[in-house]
């Protein structure tokens, strides 16, 4: 590959990136709709919903929860501009907490009973994931040697070999954040009703399209992060990644929504289990 | 050559029970089944009115629910429009003559599009949705776009059964 100017490639990053989240939205869509037996939306429906919210007039509540709609935003976009310059794993995985704490905080700051609910499952479900992606940096330092992202590159070796349960420990953390069904507890897909809408339900037009522009981020940024495991090879990695977003699609269409309290109760136990098992591996 | 309709691509549904029988709101719940599949269009069936640019509305309004259906629509952002579906929520139906019952929604809220028929075909409610989302496109561009007339009641019911 071609070596950018840093500063281009973080323009060409934070341009490109919702592009590519609201594709794999999209396809998210269309493919949950063939499952269903529907014919289903266009592919860029994802980009019109965005369009039109962007067009609609605002509705705020409070000044407070436009600033964490931003905060949201702006965190998530910071934390995939680490990633994809191979920075800092555990800065990485500090903005990235905090992204998810802005959008809890934003649903909070208002009197909404559904909102609160929403924010207080959303904190129960970061509870449930973050062990695993400390784990995940972890197995990342003790494969390569260093804490940073882009260290694995330098090593050549498919992270995917020495980090195999740590990756499907991984995977579940990928459906949780992606509001998959068994883990939608929070908020969910548009159509998806639970708390009515959860965390989102006080946002409205422009600024219930910067969540969603936050969420296509966010799907890159899990796409990316699961291209991270091979690499090595890019089409190997591009592969894995969208073979997991299908298995993504599959399990949101297989299993009924669960309580968080089930949610946490799996976490804690198997996928902690599965990530740990991986970590004393290399001690063996 | 025909003229290409400006249709706005993702129009998002909130449904509103007035006071229905649930005829109209189980036909309009199979608009979303894999038959009808109202999403190719793009329509959600959202939960929440801060969400939504269309409401539709089955049932005829009475006192009781007059405000709270005011409620819901002013929480709609702009550009917003108004399905009533359903003779019910079109005029009052057969419950116009209720001593309770206001009429049609349109006494309330301003009204777009009626969809008449007890209960109204899923086929009809997914052209009117259609024409409110033609509407919605209209609005966006001309703020000043009027809501539709009202319904004109060709038949009153009456007590007495006609001499036939």
């Amino acid at each position: 590959m071609i070596p950018l100017n840093p500063a281009i490639e973080i323009a060409l990053l934070i341009v490109l990136a919702p592009l590519i989240g609201a594709l794999l939205a999209g396809m998210d869509r269309k493919l949950t709709a063939r499952a269903q037996g529907r014919i289903g939306p266009p592919i860029l429906q994802p980009f019109f919903d965005t369009v039109k919210l962007l067009r609609k007039s605002p509705i705020v509540v409070n000044r407070m929860q436009i600033m964490y709609a931003y905060l949201h935003l702006a965190f998530m976009i910071l934390a995939l501009v680490l990633l994809v310059r191979g920075q800092d794993s555990l800065m990485f995985l500090f903005i990235f907490a905090f992204s998810t704490l802005s959008l809890v905080l934003g649903g909070m700051c208002v009197r909404s009973p559904y909102s609160r609910i929403g924010s207080q499952r959303e904190i129960m479900l970061m509870v449930a994931y973050e062990p695993i992606l400390i784990l995940l940096m972890i197995g990342l330092y003790l494969a390569n040697g260093s804490f940073l992202l882009g260290a694995t590159l330098a090593t050549g070796k498919p992270l995917l070999l020495s980090l195999p349960l740590l990756f499907i420990a991984f995977l579940v953390v990928v459906a949780i954040k992606l509001q998959k069904s068994p883990f939608d507890i929070a908020t969910s897909h548009h159509a998806h009703q639970e708390l009515v809408k959860g965390l989102t339900i006080e946002y409205s037009g422009p600024y219930l399209a910067i969540l969603e522009i936050a969420h296509f981020y966010e799907t890159t940024l899990l796409f990316f992060l699961i291209m991270m495991f091979w690499v090595t090879n890019l089409w190997i990695a591009l592969a894995l990644a969208c073979a997991s977003f299908f298995l993504m699609t599959v399990v949101d269409n297989a299993f009924a929504r669960l309580t968080s309290i089930w949610t946490f109760r799996f976490m804690w136990t198997g996928a902690l289990l599965l990530a740990l098992t991986n970590i004393l591996w290399f001690y063996l | 050559m025909t003229a290409i309709r400006k249709v706005s691509k993702s129009p998002w549904v909130v449904h509103f029970n007035c006071n229905s029988c649930n005829g109209c709101d189980i036909e309009f719940l199979a608009c979303l089944t894999p038959i009808y599949d109202l999403e190719r269009f793009g329509i959600l069936h959202v939960g929440n009115p801060k969400h939504a640019d269309v409401l539709v509305v089955t049932g005829s309004v009475n006192h009781r629910n007059a405000r709270v259906l005011k409620n819901v629509y002013d929480q709609i952002p702009d550009p917003k429009v108004v399905v009533a579906l359903g003779v019910c929520a079109s005029t009052g139906g057969v419950f116009a003559d209720g001593y309770n019952v206001l009429g049609g929604i349109d006494k309330v809220i301003p009204v777009d599009v009626f969809v008449p028929g007890c209960a109204a075909r899923p086929e009809a409610m997914i052209d009117g949705i259609l024409k409110a989302a033609e509407i919605l496109e209209t609005k966006r561009r001309h703020p000043e776009t009027l809501p539709a007339g009202q319904p004109v009641i060709t038949r009153t019911p009456t007590a007495a059964a006609p001499a036939v």
